[in-house]
């Protein structure tokens, strides 16, 4: 982690950076020279097709690829060769829909999988874990039912509160940057509402998020900015509180015809002043 | 482990918790959650309890003497000690077959070096179990990081430590006879008046087990091996060291398998190449009736025990009633088919 740097310095660095980021594997150019900026406390959107880079960008993110070329840095230091450990270090937490929870168990256990509170023997500390996650259901997970308890079995959730608890682990477990895959894949309605609920609580966890989808309905609601891949280059950025429907129907249209936008909100869409406001 | 839990995370000041919540689901508080979360250990203790009260019934001058359970003590942990460390291997959603060929193999080294040490029994000990556990590192290389699915690669290797023990001793058995005096003997398979004449081979049983619900159900490497099994991706996302956990759990078996071969072979005090060939299907059965779960994610050490216990009680129990002998596998195979498909129904409504 960057160190020497001030708070105050820190606040006009953008949380995560990737500058001129190319990624080609055998037969595709996945990549080609995106730029892509998080804000401190900042939720962005990420959308485009299947095949427009989306995972791609993601999985250099979490450290499952490096890149050909380009940068990928964190508070502004550039972090050469990321790994998937090294990315968890530096607070980035994927949630994947289908791979986040294991079913067959319990609440309890699924929020400390991996991270288990033990003693120096390696033995449980199976009372305070059930505490901990009887704590979290009522304060961030808005479970207030009595027929749950960190003794539920987690294949008893619905999709959308899967989504929940996995985002509720990654924030108690001080992630600093979530990545949501697709979440909204899948999702009624009604459970898609109660995920996105759980997407701005990253926000007021004062966190930053980044929402890969294919749709823009999805992340309308809760990005501050959204950004458009197009087979593999930057297709558009602007910010979806200042458009309509209507208006962000017609950006996609134009992008999925020509390949980009006359929309350019690029003035402001990357300065530190208003990546550090979120919105 | 890079990070602490933020135990001030939320704005809001913690609600006080209650206390209870702590020590799980209460029979008392919530008894749909208590059936729920221990449908498939009460399935397999009813079960229990009613095959060995038709047994008292229908056999009462032989159920209702001490005898016969001097006879489980002793045949039992022969396949018991294995059942508990191949539970964890079925709950990871790998599996074992080769553990009756390991108790041989380790049983090979055990014999060569009691031959050459002038009858050293300690240094006998140590080469069953160092060859035991080198079995199980060779089945996990191969499973884990040839990443040949374990079924297949432990039938391989049932055949290849059965061979390999074969063709070192040449078909030859080893009367052990003094052994009979050493300290080793009296410690693993003993019989002692301050344990009630019962074989020390079942303390053993139970100690094992024991160890082994600790491990599973209260450490980290339980932890793991539930999440294993249970959704591989997510474990490696979250950071566990599958190939390592999973590595260590063959190690487990053949440890098992051959403090297993030492006892087979010390009870009757004679070394036989065939040894642990009969305890393959039992082991497995005692697992698998025991309401663990083929496909991983689920399973007990309890219902392993009472497995074990059902499944040894079997045998005896039906030449007891004075059945046929003939009769014995067809009742024998109903029990399992019975059991494991009740817990299977179990899972699908309560799981």
């Amino acid at each position: 982690m960057p160190n020497q740097r001030t708070a105050e310095s820190l606040k006009t660095v953008p949380r995560l950076e990737v500058r001129g980021v190319s990624k080609r594997f055998a037969e595709m150019q996945a990549l080609s020279n995106v730029d892509f900026r998080l804000g401190r406390n900042e939720i962005v959107g990420v959308i485009g097709d299947n095949g427009a880079g989306k995972s791609t960008l993601i999985k250099l993110v979490c450290g499952y690829h490096r890149p050909d070329e380009g940068e990928i840095l964190f508070d502004g230091e550039p972090v050469k060769k990321l790994t998937v450990e090294g990315a968890r270090r530096l607070g980035v937490e994927a949630v994947y829909q289908e791979r986040a929870l294991a079913d067959l168990q319990t609440l309890w256990r699924n929020i400390f999988i991996g991270r288990e509170l033990h003693n120096r023997f390696g033995f449980l500390r199976v009372g305070e874990m059930r505490r901990e996650t009887a704590r979290l259901m009522g304060e961030s997970m808005g479970f207030t039912s009595t027929a749950v308890s960190p003794e539920s079995f987690v294949k008893t959730f619905s999709g959308g509160e899967k989504q929940g608890i996995a985002i509720v682990r990654a924030l108690y477990f001080d992630a600093e940057i979530v990545i949501l895959d697709e979440p909204a894949v899948g999702l009624s309605v009604k459970e898609t509402d109660k995920l996105l609920e759980f997407v701005r609580s990253i926000k007021a966890a004062g966190k930053s998020a980044i929402l890969i989808d294919h749709n823009i309905f999805h992340v309308y609601e809760v990005a501050d900015r959204v950004v458009v891949l197009d087979r593999g280059k930057v297709a558009g950025r602007f910010r979806p509180k200042d458009r309509t429907v209507g208006e962000l129907t017609e950006i996609m249209r134009e992008i999925a015809e020509t390949g980009k936008t006359s929309v350019a909100d690029d003035s402001s869409w990357d300065t530190a002043e208003t990546a550090d406001g979120g919105s | 482990m890079s990070k602490s839990p933020n135990a001030n995370s939320g704005p809001l000041p913690a609600p006080a918790i209650d206390w209870r919540v702590g020590r799980g689901v209460s029979l008392l508080h919530d008894p749909k959650g208590f059936l729920r979360t221990y449908a498939g250990q009460l399935g397999i203790t009813a079960a229990f309890i009613v095959v060995w009260l038709l047994f008292v019934v229908l056999a009462p001058d032989t159920f209702l003497a001490a005898r016969i359970y001097a006879a489980f003590a002793q045949s039992i942990p022969l396949f018991g000690i294995i059942a508990m460390p191949l539970t964890l291997v079925i709950v990871a959603g790998e599996i074992d077959l080769s553990f009756g060929s390991t108790m041989a193999l380790s049983m090979v080294g055990f014999v060569l070096v009691w031959e050459h040490t002038n009858e050293n029994v300690w240094l006998a000990l140590l080469m069953a179990l160092v060859i035991g556990a080198a079995a199980g590192v060779f089945n996990g290389i191969v499973i884990v990081y040839a990443r040949v699915p374990a079924l297949v690669a432990t039938i391989g290797t049932l055949y290849l430590f059965r061979g390999l023990s074969m063709v070192i001793m040449g078909g030859r058995n080893v009367h052990l006879g003094a052994i009979g005096n050493s300290l080793v003997y009296r410690i693993s398979v003993g019989k002692h008046s301050f344990l009630r004449n019962i074989p020390a081979q079942f303390f053993w049983l139970l100690g094992i087990a024991i160890i082994m619900w600790f491990l599973l159900n209260r450490h980290r490497f339980g932890a793991a091996v539930y999440v294993i099994g249970d959704n591989a991706e997510t474990a490696a996302l979250q950071g566990i060291k599958t190939n390592r956990v999973r590595l260590t759990l063959f190690v487990l078996v053949g440890l098992a398998a051959a403090f297993a071969g030492v006892i087979s072979s010390l009870n009757i005090r004679s070394f036989f190449p065939s040894v642990g060939e009969e305890q393959l299907l039992p082991a497995l059965a005692a697992v698998f009736v025991g309401g663990t779960s083929v496909f991983g994610g689920r399973g007990t050490i309890w219902g392993t025990f009472l497995g074990a216990f059902l499944v040894g009680t079997i045998r005896a129990g039906i030449v007891a009633v004075g059945l046929t002998g003939f009769a014995t596998d067809f009742i024998y195979g109903s029990v399992i088919v019975v059991s494991v498909t009740i817990h299977a129904l179990l899972q699908r409504r309560f799981g």
